[in-house]
């Protein structure tokens, strides 16, 4: 039997079939020794996903689309599969400790964990409907189980249960727009739809607004963001980190393709939504964000607010929005899980504290963590010369040039309200009294800090080659 | 001409100072007197470096010299530094005054001596790099990174409402310079490059032009202060530690009328034409205004901040009116009021160290009790004042000078600045070290020490030296300044011609 058939080689797919193979693997040595090999599979799994990494890195340049123009790989999806899976990574390393409890030792945490990350994948390099849809589903159905792995948790289930509905919702929608596409277009794949919608029509631009808001349900920007704070708030905090970073990274690399890809034809049409949704998102994010008192509940509002950022990137509708919105992608990526180990790491004798209040004069009783948790604030504000600031600055330099200059103006004026919530934590960490001791930091969570939080301070020093990385990638989509 | 990248050199050497201070660990008393030590070789180890820029700089070309070049983000934006005659005395008047800042903060400074050395110099690194950057992004880059030291400073090491100082400080800077960043992408996207020298030569569109200037306005009217933005100023300054007060009146207002210098007038000559009368108006009612306001204050802080947001109208006016004399004043003045206005807040901080408070209705009569501090406060009160003899009348003087030949009401309207000025500063001065010493807690005042001596003694030089012999400052931007003022006339004559012919 040979694979070579025209159109179907597995090449392209074998990141994606060892990762899968993988999986099954472990599940199976999971299920035959039971609940005590948690930790070696946990292991296994990270081993498992910097492989596939590897094996994405190492696939041949250019462009190579196989299933018949379903599944596509290119520089995009690349530099996308390999954050996502970066992403996926360093939640497991975070997650160590949640699983080391007895009463939660559960293997198929990190079973859950590589097969999201396949939905990633295969998201990612979707090249039509259907491909698109397995792929939203497969990460959507593992990540709902993951948010109420913390089982005996009534939050923790509260969150599952409403993440699933309200994704069930989302799903509905997206697949209702899928459908009146194809009956308006009459195919599925996106190269197909490009063709055939060069013009707008009423029952394409209903299709398209029901995809658009499946796809912003998925990455929590306004309004379809009502689940997050919830679900960040009541999910086990290493199941936080990993919501707010791979599958972010996934949910936006599809939305940069259909939208670049399948309707470049009517830009105008989705430019006014994605305009609404950027605005939308930066504004709530911004002033939803000041109230809060849980530091999750604020990250989301706060993840919320980036992904408007993000938005704004793509609503440019360029090749230099695309780029803007690689870079976006990769630095938020390494804010968000430098963010979250601070959280990890803040323990009062054993327990996790998740107050804001808490983290008071943390610059006296451990001030380096202070530091690092200081600077990503900072880098979250934006504020130079860290790396948040080179996100801004592609996504509304991409903004800037397609003279979308009300979102620009509105996006940079939100940044600054959003400051004033960074700046309140940065003020709680070392203007006020210390709070009491934390405990001592876990090693894996100390190496991630110190990874992202270098990575976030040097950013500066190394930007060249990751412009030029981001810029390649942006250009395979045109 | 030199082997060695020096301006960058002088750049990072304090944020080498600072990694090394982070280095040396422990909480005890020698530790803390050990990151003073290394701060204060630090910066004076910058300032003899940055004097080796002044020895070889070129005062007759007008071009940018010790110029450096790198790769950076992609084609367009690169590293890009140099200086010339109008920076150059920014970085030195930078490079200077921070020895003294250590030096002030040597006794008053007990609590996390570390992390306050390590916050002034990473801020001396990021206000030299903002007066050297020849690129737009990296001057942003450097511009608003000295927003996070400062809001550290003003926010740990601050008076009581500390809080609302330092927040009210970061948000508005920041409000105003996120619209410049704007303005900076527009203008990457019409010249192709955010290399300032070759953007100088870029033409801008009218219509860009208006909307750069008022971006770009927004954020140094900010900083600078104008009316009627200055307000976050006298907070940050009665909040800030003495030595962060000096920083913020002797460099960071200076980081406005050097943008307006380097940006506004070279990039957008038509606009600024366009905009001088509004420029001309705010200045003369900050002028008047704030000098009004000084005299109402009984904080002596507060007093001398409305004083400086009064001289920085001299600039600005002086700045706009687009003449030889004007411009050239406005420089002097910059780096008069830097000198001036640092040693007043260091005065301030010397009773402030003593007594713990800063209202001056507790002080009176000090001259009975310490004379050698009279008499300083003298010296930089009539400096303020603009007494002819001091630095202080040079700066104001040019900038009436070159005004009055482009507008005859803002010069005739600033002028009575001067008679105001006086009446606040003398005002103050009697209040505080004259009259008699009736106040008990005065009774044990002790007069100077060494240590304040040394900060205040090199001050008092400079302002005498500069107000009777100005050369010096004025001869190493003399030719920068013509060909800035002689680009701005070729292009606003340009377009009069053009509207003449129509």
């Amino acid at each position: 039997m040979s694979f070579e058939t025209a159109g179907y080689q597995l090449a392209p797919v074998l990141p994606e079939l060892v990762l899968a193979i993988g999986a099954m693997a472990l599940l199976m040595l999971g299920a035959y020794r039971g609940q005590e090999t948690t930790k070696t599979v946990t292991t296994l799994a990270v081993l498992l996903l910097i492989v596939v990494g590897v094996l994405e890195y190492m696939l041949p340049a250019g462009k190579q689309v196989t299933f018949g123009g379903s599944f596509i790989v290119d520089d995009f999806a690349r530099f996308m599969k390999i954050l996502a899976l970066i992403g996926s990574a360093v939640t497991l390393v975070l997650s160590t400790e949640f699983l080391s409890d007895p009463s939660r030792r559960i293997f198929e945490y990190a079973i859950l964990v590589l097969l999201s990350t396949l939905g990633m994948m295969v998201l990612i390099s979707a090249g039509d409907l259907i491909s698109l849809y397995l792929g939203l589903e497969l990460m959507s159905l593992a990540l709902y189980v993951v948010a109420t792995s913390n089982r005996d948790n009534a939050k923790s289930t509260e969150a599952g249960l409403k993440y699933f509905v309200l994704g069930a919702l989302s799903s509905g929608m997206l697949l209702y727009g899928s459908s009146l596409i194809y009956g308006f277009t009459g195919t599925v794949t996106f190269t197909g739809i490009a063709a055939a919608a060069t013009v707008s029509n009423v029952g394409l631009v209903f299709g398209l607004v029901f995809l658009l808001a499946g796809l912003c349900f998925k990455v929590s920007a306004v309004p379809f963001h009502m689940w997050t704070p919830d679900v960040y708030e009541g999910a086990p905090t290493p199941v936080t980190a990993f919501f707010a970073s791979a599958p972010k990274v996934a949910a936006l690399a599809v939305f940069t393709r259909v939208t670049l890809t399948a309707f470049p034809g009517i830009v105008s049409q989705w430019q006014q939504i994605l305009v609404f949704v950027a605005i939308a998102s930066m504004a709530l994010g911004s002033f939803a964000a000041i109230g809060q008192s849980n530091i999750k509940r604020l990250m989301a509002y706060s993840s919320i607010g980036h992904m408007g950022f993000a938005l704004v990137g793509l609503a440019a509708g360029t090749v230099e929005g695309a780029q803007g919105v690689l870079m976006y992608i990769v630095i938020y990526v390494a804010m968000t899980l430098g963010s979250f180990s601070v959280i990890l790491a803040m323990k009062r004798n054993g327990q996790p504290v998740e107050q804001i209040s808490d983290f008071a004069g943390l610059s006296r009783t451990n001030p380096l963590l202070a530091f690092m948790f200081a600077m990503l604030l900072f880098s979250l504000a934006g504020i130079p010369p860290l790396a948040g600031f080179f996100a801004k600055w592609y996504v509304f330099v991409a903004a800037i040039k397609a003279n979308l200059f009300t979102l620009a103006v509105v996006g940079v004026l939100t940044s600054v309200v959003g400051a004033y919530y960074y700046l309140s934590i940065v003020k709680t960490m070392y203007f006020d009294e210390p709070a009491g001791q934390v405990d001592p930091v876990r090693v894996e969570v100390r190496t991630v800090l110190a990874v992202a939080g270098l990575f976030n301070i040097l950013f500066a020093l190394f930007a060249g080659p990751v412009v030029s990385v981001a810029s390649a990638a942006a250009k395979s989509l045109f | 001409m030199t082997t060695w990248p020096i301006l960058s050199v002088t750049t990072f050497l304090p944020l080498v100072g600072a990694l090394i201070v982070y280095l040396s660990r422990g909480d005890d008393e020698a530790a803390r007197r050990n990151s003073r030590w290394i701060a204060l070789w630090t910066t004076l180890i910058t300032f003899a470096v940055s004097v080796i820029l002044v020895m070889r700089f070129d005062a007759s070309n007008a071009d940018f010299q010790f110029v450096e070049k790198a790769n950076w983000l992609a084609t367009g934006i690169t590293y890009h530094m140099g200086v010339d005659g109008i920076s150059l005395p920014l970085v030195i008047l930078t490079t200077a005054i921070m020895p003294f800042c250590i030096i002030a903060s040597w006794k008053a400074i007990t609590n996390r001596v570390r992390e306050y050395m390590m916050a002034f110099l990473i801020l001396e690194t990021l206000m030299i790099g903002t007066f050297s950057a020849l690129d737009l992004v990296l001057f942003y880059l450097f511009f608003e990174g000295g927003l996070i030291p400062m809001f550290l400073i003003i926010g740990v090491w601050g008076g009581p409402r500390r809080v609302y100082a330092s927040f009210k400080f970061f948000l508005y800077t920041l409000l105003g310079s996120v619209l410049m960043l704007l303005a900076i992408m527009a203008l990457y996207w019409n010249g192709g490059t955010t290399d300032i020298p070759t953007l100088m030569h870029t033409a801008v569109p009218r219509s860009l032009q208006t909307w750069a200037w008022l971006a770009f306005f927004a954020s140094f009217a900010v900083k600078m202060p104008m009316w009627p933005v200055h307000t976050w100023l006298p907070d940050a300054h009665v909040e800030a530690p003495t030595a962060g007060s000096v920083v913020l009146a002797a460099i960071l207002l200076k980081m406005g009328g050097y943008g307006f210098l380097r940006f506004s007038l070279p990039m957008f000559p038509l606009a600024s034409h366009d905009f001088a009368p509004l420029v001309f108006t705010l200045s003369a009612i900050a002028i008047i205004y704030t000098s009004l306001v000084a005299l109402m204050q009984e904080d002596m802080k507060k007093l001398i901040a409305y004083s400086s947001v009064a001289h920085m109208g001299f600039v600005t006016m002086g700045i706009f009116a687009g003449t030889m004399q004007g411009v050239a004043g406005g420089v002097f003045q910059m780096i008069s009021h830097g000198i001036v206005s640092g040693a007043l807040f260091l005065c301030v901080g010397i009773v402030y160290d003593r007594m713990h408070t800063r209202d001056i209705a507790a002080y009176g009569g000090l001259v009975n009790r310490m004379p050698l501090y009279a008499l300083t406060f003298m010296v930089f009160t009539m400096a303020n004042v603009g007494l002819p003899g001091t630095s202080g009348f040079v700066g104001e003087f040019m900038t009436l000078l070159g005004t009055f030949k482009v507008s005859i009401p803002t010069a005739f309207f600033a002028t009575f600045g001067v008679i105001l000025s006086a009446c606040y500063a003398l005002w103050l001065y009697r209040k505080v070290v004259f009259g008699a010493l009736v106040k008990p807690s005065l009774m044990s005042m002790k007069d100077l020490t060494f240590r304040e001596c040394l900060t205040l003694f090199p001050l008092i030089a400079l302002t005498i030296l500069f107000g009777i012999y100005p050369k010096p400052v004025l001869d190493m931007s003399a030719a920068s300044v013509q060909q800035l003022v002689n680009n701005y006339n070729t292009a606003v004559t340009a377009v009069k011609a053009a509207a003449l012919l129509q």
